[in-house]
């Protein structure tokens, strides 16, 4: 009979020199920069391509907001290139054209005819109720979270999960802490995005009914917005000058600026808005002339300029009243 | 007749004596658990996303067990050296093609009632509501859908050699009726004649297993489809099984039996 002894001495030595194999390249291994070991499971799993599945669970989470009916690749998606759930939360600037409650067009045949009725074959959004179109349920908006939460967890880099999670999560789940804490995991990842600025002074303002947090976010965000132009001077300037200075050069706007024309109106609007409120009129038009020049819809904002001129003229008027 | 539903019932018997279903089934449970252990947000009325899972594995796993069941009866038979005492014995030919059709059927048609009855308590669980017209509308369309699946698999075990050239052949045909069904006539038109003319005769001909997808109208909460359009979808699907089973039979009558 054979001794198993070999054997066994073999492995040993086989399982000593494996050890320190992995002891010797473990602190190359963990300096090396194509490693997936960060602890981070989906990083583990799909490296780089978390990014495409991160993209298609967004999608998913707006086809979730239609109650899934939601163009294919085979459909014409023009309506649909903005995710609808974004749109709706008024910060994100739409290339939607083309008819959203026709995408499908005239039944082709009869088989085309006949399965249109076995799948979702009518325009609607959870906010406004779903299929049932009923208001009252607009709390079923819910359930596009776990795609974006998922959407969120794969791409931590994508700005518009975290803006979209958290208004949803403010406006129609009433969970301000998790959209507070969603938007803040969002400025960890993504520190340079006003879009996230925005949507947290909106939160400070509407739901915890704190200006100054608010104002000072949104000031932040106009830094970041006008800082994409290198033109932008780089010092620690308060935004108010920043403005003036961009005010006082003619309009040229980056490629990311001329993307992200809305979000810009919304700040210095939203700003302005408080300004009125405080009676800090001269600050207000300030903000509103920089709205002004990236609006789509500048006469409206000229309107409000021109009301509070009118103002500041008749708080001047009494004390030039007894000159005359 | 008798000989059919002794050969349908050896057929299911075999369904429950083997392990797939029950792998699948106990699979099915895990994953829909694990995903509904997840916190959403401290929201526990979020329960779309489970749905879907849960139907998305349901059919995964019928379709499965539809094609391998079924693919593998004849050539079983065959290869055990059983087909020829067995139609020594007074069945026909067809008889033994209906009967095996038939209890792959059934077979099928258990497996979905365990699934859909988990279904129905999972998402209850989270609605506090049962949608039961939907989910037997969903359920019944299905398991015609899967008749029409277990007659193509029949047909293709007397056709292919082998029960995993079919199985890889009837899955292939499946998933490109499933997820392209719908839009050949549209891609054809896109395409030069004469190839035109094939995908468009193509799109008349293939059975469209995607009228029988119900499944996002139930994870949405949609209302239940018209009576009638379900009436009509299962009329459809038996005139395919027929078509495919008149097929297999055909076949099988020049067919060697050792």
């Amino acid at each position: 009979m054979v001794s198993p002894r070999p054997y066994w001495l073999l492995l040993v030595a086989l399982l000593v020199a494996c050890f320190g194999t992995a002891a010797r390249l473990s602190p190359q291994f963990e300096g090396w920069r194509g490693s997936r070991a960060t602890g981070d499971f989906f990083v583990v799993l799909l490296g780089d391509e978390r990014k495409m599945f991160a993209n298609t669970f967004y999608i998913k989470a707006d086809e979730y907001y239609h109650s899934g009916y939601y163009p294919s690749i085979f459909d014409d998606n023009a309506a649909f290139r903005t995710a609808h759930m974004a749109e709706d939360t008024g910060a994100v600037d739409s290339k939607n054209h083309g008819d959203e409650h026709g995408f499908l067009g005239p039944e082709r045949n009869w088989i085309d005819s006949f399965g249109r009725h076995f799948f979702p074959n009518r325009h609607t959004h959870l906010d406004e109720g779903g299929p049932g179109g009923d208001l009252g349920g607009s709390q079923e908006v819910r359930e596009i979270l776990p795609w974006l939460k998922l959407s969120a967890d794969l791409d931590p880099e994508n700005v518009q999960t975290y803006t979209v999670t958290a208004f949803w999560l403010r406006e129609r789940m009433q969970n301000v802490k998790a959209a507070d804490v969603m938007l803040h995991e969002g400025i960890r990842h993504c520190p340079d995005s006003y879009e996230i600025f925005f949507e947290l002074g909106r939160l400070y303002y509407d739901s915890y009914q704190d200006h100054t947090r608010a104002r000072n976010v949104w000031e932040h965000g106009v830094e970041l917005w006008l800082r994409l132009d290198p033109a932008t001077p780089r010092g620690r300037q308060p935004a108010l000058e920043l403005v003036d200075d961009w005010l006082s050069r003619p309009l040229k706007l980056v490629a990311e600026q001329k993307d992200n024309q809305l979000v810009m109106e919304q700040l210095t609007t939203h700003l302005a808005a408080m300004d009125t409120a405080d009676g800090h009129w001269t600050r207000a038009i300030e903000w509103l002339r920089a709205g002004e020049r990236v609006s789509l819809t500048p006469d409206r904002i000229q309107a409000r300029i021109d009301e509070l001129n009118s103002k500041l003229d008749q708080e001047l008027h009494p004390l030039l009243k007894p000159l005359y | 007749m008798r000989n059919t539903i002794a050969v349908a019932g050896i057929v299911i018997k075999e369904l429950y004596r083997r392990k797939d279903f029950y792998v699948l089934f106990i699979v099915t449970i895990l994953i829909c658990l694990v995903m509904a252990s997840i916190n959403i947000y401290n929201d526990a009325n979020v329960v779309r996303y489970i749905k879907e899972v849960c139907l998305d594995l349901i059919w995964v796993c019928t379709l499965v067990v539809a094609v391998t069941t079924t693919a593998r009866q004849i050539p079983a038979e065959r290869e055990n050296r059983t087909l020829l005492p067995l139609l020594a014995k007074p069945l026909t030919r067809v008889e033994l093609i209906l009967g095996k059709f038939l209890g792959c059927w059934l077979a099928c048609g258990l497996a979905l009632l365990c699934f859909y009855l988990f279904f129905g308590a999972l998402a209850a669980s989270r609605e506090h509501h049962w949608f039961l017209t939907n989910y037997l509308q969903a359920g019944v369309m299905q398991w015609f859908m899967l008749g029409m699946v277990v007659a193509l698999s029949l047909l293709g075990s007397l056709v292919f050699a082998a029960p995993s050239s079919n199985a890889t052949i009837c899955f292939v045909i499946i998933g490109g009726i499933l997820f392209v069904g719908r839009h050949l006539d549209q891609e054809a038109l896109q395409l030069a004649e004469p190839l035109r003319g094939l995908v468009l005769c193509l799109y008349f001909v293939l059975p469209h297993l995607e009228f029988y997808d119900l499944r996002d109208l139930v994870v949405q909460n949609w209302p239940p489809v018209a009576w009638e359009y379900i009436g009509l979808a299962l009329l459809y699907a038996v005139f395919y099984q027929f078509i495919f089973l008149i097929g297999a039979c055909l076949v099988f009558r020049r067919k060697a039996v050792n």
